[in-house]
C-alpha cells in the first residue's frame, strides 16, 4: 500500500503534528518507501504464531500500596511553559 | 412492568447497557506512589509519573489485582488468568502521556451477573461483560479564564474499575436499581466507597430505542452522569430524544452525549467524535499481568458475606419479609446495626424500630446511622423492654426520643421517670371503676348496644394511667365491670 | 607524568589509588581535552565545573583511603539520561531548557560508584538515528579521518557523541542506549568497544524512552575490561522499571582471564548481506579464525528469519515511539508553540520541536497502528519478532555466542548513505535481529579499513550471559591487538 497525501494529513492529524501542504508530497514519497520496505514482512508465514509480548520472560513485579511520591507540586510545574496559581495553563479547550 | 415509550407511531422499548467507573479504593495510584485521595490542592498529589514527564515508567499497585479480582468474585464472574494493558491514545491537557493505560483485548475480569432488586420487589439478572483496570485523567477547569483552560493532575493516574454491563436492562428503575445494587456490592466489599459525588463512581448510560422484538437499534452514550437519579432522568429523556427522530423520519447517529444536569436533557459532544482512532497497542512499559489460580482461591475464601445472602439469611434467620430484609442489606452499616441490636430480641420488631423509628429520627437529624445517638445495644434493650411488658409501645416512643437526645439507656430512662407498666390488677381496677363513675350516661349507651364506645373507655383508663396501665388488662377488667 | 587521557579506567584506577596523580588531575586533563576537542561537538552540555567539584570529593576519599569502586573516573553522559536539575535535551528542540526533577536510576548508579560526568552527550534527536545528523545541537564529528582525506565522518549513532568522546580521548568511558544498535554501530564506527546488555538488564527508568520494548542502557570504554567495569556498576535490578529483571549482577571484569578454549562460537550464514564491504566480510572471517587459534570451536549455524528483522523493526520502533513521544505536547514542560486554538498549539509545537526523521517516524508509528492496519502491519511484526527470537533460542542450542560484523561499512563522510532514509536504515542490518530478541551484543574494534577507519566485529550472547560475553569479546580483543588511535589524537598521545 502507499501513502497519498490525504492519508499523510490524516495521521498528521491524529499525530498532533502539522505539514506544511508544500512538504506532504515528499512526505507522502518518503513514508511509502519505508511501508514498501515494511511489507516485505508478507512474505513471512506467521500462521499459528503467537506474538511475542515480551522479550522479558517473567512475573511483572507489583508494588506494595504505599504513598511514596507527590507532594512536591513546585518540581512538577517547574518546566511548565504557562502556570498559575498551582495548575498548568493551556489554550481553551472547547467543550 | 415492562417500560414502554409512547410515540406517534406507538410503543418503543428502550434498551439500556452501563459503564461504570469505579475508583479502587486503595491508598496510592495505580502505576505510581502518589496518594489517590480527593480533595487536595492542585498538583499536590503528583508523581513525575501521573505528570508524563521523560523517562517515567508505570509499575503496577498489587492492592488494585486484588481489589479487581475481589469484585470480579463480587459479580459472580470469570477471572482471567493472563490480562493485558493497552495504550489509548489520544491528545488531551489532562491526559499527560498522550495515553490512557487501560485493559482492551484481554481485561482481568470476564463474564458475570448479578440480580437487581426492583420496586415491586421483584428481583432481575443483569449480565455483566468484563471488569477491567484503567487509570483515570487528571481535572481541566474551563470556567476559570475566558481564553484558558486550567490543569490539576492529582486525579491522573487513580485507579478504576471499568464495570461493563450487558445490555440487559429496560427502564430507568432498572438502570437505577443495577446502580444502586453495584454500589451496595463494592461498598459491602470495600473495594470502592461508592461516593458518586466525589465522582468515585460515574456512569456512562448506553441508551438505544427499537419496536417490541426487533433488532437492537443504534446506541448512544451518555457520559459522566453522576447520579442514580440523573441516571434514570437521562435515560428518559434520550429515549424520548430517539423516538422523537425516528419517528420524524430521522436516524440515530452512535455518538457521546452529555447530561445537562440544570434542565435534564442530553447534548452531543462533538469535541470528543474528531479523530476516534485510539490506535490502541499493549504497553511495552509493562508485561502481561498473571493472577495465578491460587491468589483468586485465596480472595475467594476472604470474601464477605455480600447482600444477596444476607438478605436470604435475614428472611430466613429471623422470619423478616423480604421488604424489610431488603431494607437492611441495602447498606453494610445498617444490616450490621440489625444483627447487632437483634441478639437475642425480637428479630422482627427490632426490624420495625431500627427501619422506622431511628431511621427516620437520623433522616430528620440528618445524621448517618455511623453517628447514631442510639447504639445498636440500646435500640436492643429498648425492644426488649417492650417484648417483656415493661413498657407498651407508647411509652416506647417517648422513651426513645430522650435516647435519641440523651443517648441514655431506655432502662435508666424508665426508671427515672417512672414509666413502668402498672399491672396490679387492683390500682387498675381503681381506675377502671372511677372512669364508669365519671361517665355514667356512656355506660348506658353502651349497654344499650352502642358497643363502639368501649373504645372510648380504654382510652380514658389509659389516659387517667397516665399511658402505664397495660393495655390487655384495662380491655379485660373493662369488659368485666361493664358486663355487670 | 603521561597523557592521562590516553589510560584506560582499570589503569587510571590503579594510578589513583597509588596516588601517581589525583581525581582533579585526571579529571582536569580530560576537561582540557574536551575543550580541545569541541569542534567534534561531542557535548550538549558541558558540567565541567560540577565535574571538578565532584573530582575534589573523590581526592577526599581517596586520601582516607576509602575510595569508591569507579571514583574519580570521568565519563559522558547520554543526553537521553535524565540527570537532576542538569538540562536534559534528547538532542531535541523540544526539551529544550528541560531541567528533570529526578535521576534517571542508571546514572545515578554510576554516580554512586564515584563516577564523575564531564557533560551530556549528543546524539541523535531522541536516538532516532546511525549517524549522529539529527541532532537539534548539530552533528557530531567522528575523531577519525579516512587516510589522505579531511572530510568530516559521521560517528554513528544515535550514541554519536558518546562514543566520539571516548575515541578521542576526552571521556574515559561513556554511557549510551541501544534501541538498534545506537551502541553497537558507533562503538564501531569510532574504534571502541561498546556493550548493549540483555534487555531488562538495565534500568530504563529516568532514560527518555524512544522504543521501550528495545531501549537499553549500556556503556563504551576503550577496550572489553573498562566496559565490564561501567556495565557493573550500570547493571542491576531497579523495582522502577517493570520490565527490568531481578538476577545478582556478577563481577563482569572476573569472567576475562578465562580464556576462550571450549567456547562454541556460532557463524550465522544469513549475516552474508550483499552491500556489506568486502573487507568487512573478510575481517569477520578472520576474527572466527583469531578465536579458533584461540581455542574456540567455529560452528556454522542459521538463523533464517534475519532477513525480516529490520522490517519488523521499523514497524515496531516507530509504532511505540508515535506513542511514546505524544507526551511531549508543550503543556506540562517543554517548548511550546502556540497557536489560535490548543490543537493549532499542540500541532505547531510538535511541528517545531521536532526534527524531520523524528516526524517520519512517529507518522509512520501513527499510520501502522491506525484503524485497519493493526493486525497487517503491528501484530505481524510481533509475530515476526517471535520468529526472530526463536531463531536465536534455537542456534543457542548449538553455540555459547554468534560472530558477526557490526555494520555493513566503516563509518562515512556526512551526507553520504542518506539519499533517502530506507538506505539510511540498512547501517542497522546487523545489529538489529538481536535488538529484536532482546540479545547482549558487543562490538569490539577488530582491524582498519584499506583507508584507515577501524572496523568492528559483533558478538552476541545469550539472555543475561554476558560474562560469556565478555569472555569471547576478551580473547577476540587479546588477538586483534587493535591499538590504533584517530589521527588528530596520536600527537597528543607522545
Ligand atoms: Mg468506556
Ligand atoms: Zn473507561
Amino acid at each position: 500500500m502507499s501513502i497519498d497525501k490525504n492519508t499523510v494529513s490524516r495521521i498528521a492529524k491524529l499525530a498532533r503534528i502539522k505539514v506544511p501542504e508544500e512538504d506532504k508530497e515528499t512526505l507522502a514519497r518518503e513514508l511509502s518507501n519505508i511501508l514498501k520496505m515494511i511489507e516485505e514482512l508478507n512474505a513471512v508465514n506467521t500462521d499459528g504464531v503467537e506474538p511475542l509480548t515480551s522479550v522479558v520472560q517473567m512475573q511483572m513485579h507489583a508494588r506494595e500500596d504505599k504513598v511514596t511520591d507527590g507532594g512536591i507540586p513546585e518540581k512538577i510545574l517547574a518546566n511548565a511553559p504557562e502556570q498559575t496559581a498551582g495548575f498548568f495553563v493551556v489554550p481553551k479547550v472547547v467543550e | 412492568m415492562s417500560y414502554i415509550v409512547k410515540g406517534e407511531k406507538g410503543d418503543w422499548e428502550v434498551v439500556i447497557g452501563l459503564e461504570v467507573h469505579a475508583q479502587v479504593l486503595t491508598k496510592s495510584k495505580l502505576f505510581s506512589g502518589a496518594s489517590a485521595d480527593f480533595g487536595a490542592a492542585p498538583n499536590t498529589q503528583v508523581s513525575p509519573v501521573d505528570a508524563g514527564m521523560p523517562g517515567m515508567l508505570p509499575v503496577i499497585n498489587r492492592d488494585c489485582i486484588e481489589k479487581a479480582v475481589r469484585t470480579g468474585l463480587g459479580l459472580n464472574a470469570a477471572i482471567n488468568r493472563v490480562s493485558v494493558f493497552e495504550r489509548k491514545n489520544y491528545f488531551y491537557p489532562d491526559l499527560p502521556q498522550g495515553y490512557q493505560i487501560s485493559q482492551y483485548q484481554q481485561p482481568i475480569v470476564g463474564n458475570g451477573e448479578i440480580e437487581i432488586d426492583l420496586p415491586d420487589g421483584t428481583i432481575k439478572k443483569v449480565g455483566i461483560e468484563r471488569l477491567h483496570l484503567e487509570q483515570d485523567a487528571g481535572k481541566s477547569l474551563h470556567d476559570q479564564h475566558p481564553s484558558k483552560s486550567y490543569v490539576d493532575l492529582n486525579r491522573s493516574g487513580n485507579p478504576l474499575m471499568e464495570i461493563v454491563s450487558k445490555p440487559d436492562m429496560r427502564s430507568p428503575e432498572e438502570a437505577g436499581a443495577y446502580v444502586t445494587k453495584l454500589r451496595s456490592i463494592v461498598r459491602y466489599l470495600e473495594t470502592c466507597d461508592g461516593n458518586m459525588d466525589e465522582g468515585s463512581m460515574r456512569c456512562d448510560v448506553n441508551v438505544s430505542v427499537r419496536k417490541h422484538g426487533a433488532e437492537l437499534g443504534t446506541r448512544c452514550e451518555i457520559k459522566n452522569v453522576n447520579s442514580v437519579r440523573f441516571v434514570q432522568q437521562a435515560i428518559e429523556y434520550e429515549a424520548k430524544r430517539q423516538v422523537e427522530v425516528i419517528e420524524g423520519g430521522g436516524k440515530i447517529v452512535q455518538e457521546t452525549r452529555l447530561f445537562d444536569t440544570k434542565n435534564g436533557t442530553t447534548r452531543s459532544m462533538r469535541s470528543k467524535e474528531d479523530a476516534h482512532d485510539y490506535r490502541y497497542f499493549p504497553d511495552p512499559d509493562l508485561l502481561p499481568l498473571i493472577v495465578e489460580n491460587d491468589f483468586v482461591e485465596g480472595v475467594r475464601k476472604s470474601m464477605p458475606e455480600l447482600p444477596d445472602t444476607k438478605k436470604k439469611r435475614f428472611i430466613e434467620g429471623f422470619g423478616l419479609s423480604a421488604y424489610d430484609a431488603g431494607g437492611l442489606v441495602a447498606e453494610k452499616e445498617r444490616a450490621v446495626y440489625f444483627e447487632e441490636a437483634a441478639k437475642g430480641r425480637d428479630a422482627k420488631l427490632v426490624a420495625n424500630w431500627l427501619l422506622t423509628e431511628l431511621l427516620g429520627a437520623l433522616h430528620k437529624a440528618e445524621k448517618e446511622l455511623k453517628d447514631s445517638p442510639v447504639s445498636a445495644k440500646q435500640l436492643g434493650e429498648l425492644v426488649g423492654l417492650i417484648s417483656d411488658n415493661t413498657i407498651s409501645g407508647r411509652i416506647a416512643k417517648e422513651v426513645f426520643a430522650e435516647m435519641f437526645g440523651t443517648s441514655k439507656n431506655a432502662g435508666d430512662i424508665v426508671e427515672a421517670r417512672g414509666l413502668k407498666q402498672v399491672t396490679d390488677t387492683g390500682a387498675i381496677e381503681k381506675i377502671v371503676i372511677e372512669v364508669l363513675k365519671e361517665n355514667p350516661d356512656k355506660v348506658a349507651e353502651y349497654k344499650g348496644g352502642k358497643d363502639k364506645l368501649f373504645g372510648f373507655f380504654v382510652g380514658s383508663v389509659l389516659k387517667k394511667s397516665g399511658g402505664k396501665a397495660n393495655p390487655g388488662m384495662v380491655n379485660d377488667l373493662l369488659k368485666k365491670k361493664l358486663e355487670e | 607524568m603521561a597523557n592521562l587521557t590516553h589510560l584506560t579506567i582499570k589503569q587510571a584506577l590503579d594510578g589513583l589509588k597509588k596516588k601517581e596523580f589525583t581525581a582533579s588531575q585526571l579529571v582536569e586533563e580530560h576537561i582540557k581535552a574536551s575543550e580541545a576537542a569541541r569542534h567534534l561537538n561531542c557535548y550538549i552540555t558541558e558540567t565541567f565545573d560540577a565535574a571538578r567539584a565532584e573530582a575534589k570529593e573523590s581526592d577526599k576519599r581517596y586520601a582516607a583511603g576509602k575510595p569508591l569502586p569507579l571514583d574519580g573516573i570521568p565519563i559522558a553522559m547520554k543526553d537521553l539520561y535524565c540527570t537532576e536539575g542538569v538540562q536534559t535535551t534528547a538532542a531535541s528542540n523540544i526539551l529544550k531548557g528541560f531541567k528533570p526533577p529526578y535521576e534517571s536510576t542508571v546514572s545515578a548508579q554510576l554516580k554512586r560508584d564515584g563516577t564523575i560526568s564531564l557533560g551530556k552527550a549528543n546524539l541523535d534527536e531522541f536516538a532516532m538515528g546511525s549517524s549522529n545528523t539529527t541532532s537539534a545541537y548539530g552533528n557530531v564529528i567522528n575523531p577519525w579521518k579516512r587516510k589522505g582525506d579531511n572530510k568530516d565522518l559521521v560517528p554513528g549513532g544515535s550514541s554519536g557523541g558518546s562514543a566520539a568522546a571516548v575515541a578521542a580521548r576526552i571521556a574515559m568511558g561513556a554511557t549510551g542506549t541501544d534501541t538498534g544498535g545506537s551502541i553497537r554501530q558507533p562503538a564501531a564506527f569510532c574504534g571502541i568497544t561498546g556493550i548493549k546488555p540483555t534487555y531488562g538488564r538495565c534500568s530504563r527508568f529516568g532514560i527518555i524512552a524512544f522504543a521501550s520494548s528495545l531501549d537499553q542502557a549500556g556503556p563504551f570504554g576503550k577496550d572489553v575490561e573498562d566496559c565490564a567495569l561501567l556495565l557493573k556498576s550500570m547493571a542491576g535490578w531497579d523495582p522502577k522499571d517493570s520490565t527490568c529483571v531481578n538476577l545478582p549482577v556478577p563481577d563482569y571484569a572476573a569472567a576475562l582471564g578465562q580464556s576462550a578454549k571450549g567456547l562454541r562460537v556460532g557463524i550465522p550464514k544469513e549475516y552474508r548481506v550483499e552491500g556489506t564491504s568486502p573487507e568487512i566480510i573478510a575481517l569477520w572471517e578472520k576474527a572466527a579464525a583469531m578465536l579458533k587459534d584461540a581455542g574456540a570451536e567455529i560452528v556454522d549455524v542459521s538463523l533464517p528469519h534475519t532477513k525480516y528483522a529490520l522490517h519488523a523493526y521499523y514497524v515496531v520502533a516507530p509504532a511505540e515511539c508515535s506513542s511514546n513521544l505524544a507526551r511531549y505536547d508543550g503543556v506540562r514542560f517543554g517548548a511550546r508553540v502556540e497557536g489560535d486554538n490548543l490543537i493549532d498549539t499542540y500541532e505547531n509545537t510538535r511541528e517545531k520541536g521536532f526534527g524531520r526523521e523524528v516526524r517520519r517516524r512517529i507518522l509512520i508509528g501513527t499510520y501502522v497502528l491506525s484503524a485497519g492496519y493493526y493486525d497487517a502491519y503491528y501484530n505481524k511484526a510481533r509475530k515476526v519478532r517471535k520468529l526472530i527470537w526463536n531463531d536465536f533460542i534455537e542456534a543457542y542450542k548449538k553455540c555459547d555466542v554468534l560472530l558477526t560484523p557490526t555494520a555493513p561499512t566503516a563509518a562515512f563522510a556526512i551526507g553520504e548513505n542518506q539519499s533517502d532514509p530506507v538506505t539510511m536504515y540498512l547501517n542497522d542490518v546487523f545489529t538489529i535481529p538481536a535488538s529484536m530478541a532482546g540479545m547482549p551484543g558487543m562490538s569490539v574494534p577488530v582491524g582498519l579499513s584499506s583507508d584507515g577507519l577501524p572496523l568492528g566485529i559483533q558478538l552476541i550472547g545469550q539472555p543475561f550471559k554476558e560474562e560469556t560475553l565478555f569472555r569471547a569479546a576478551h580473547a577476540l580483543e587479546q588477538a586483534a591487538k587493535f591499538t590504533a588511535v584517530p589521527q588528530n589524537i596520536v600527537g597528543k598521545a607522545a
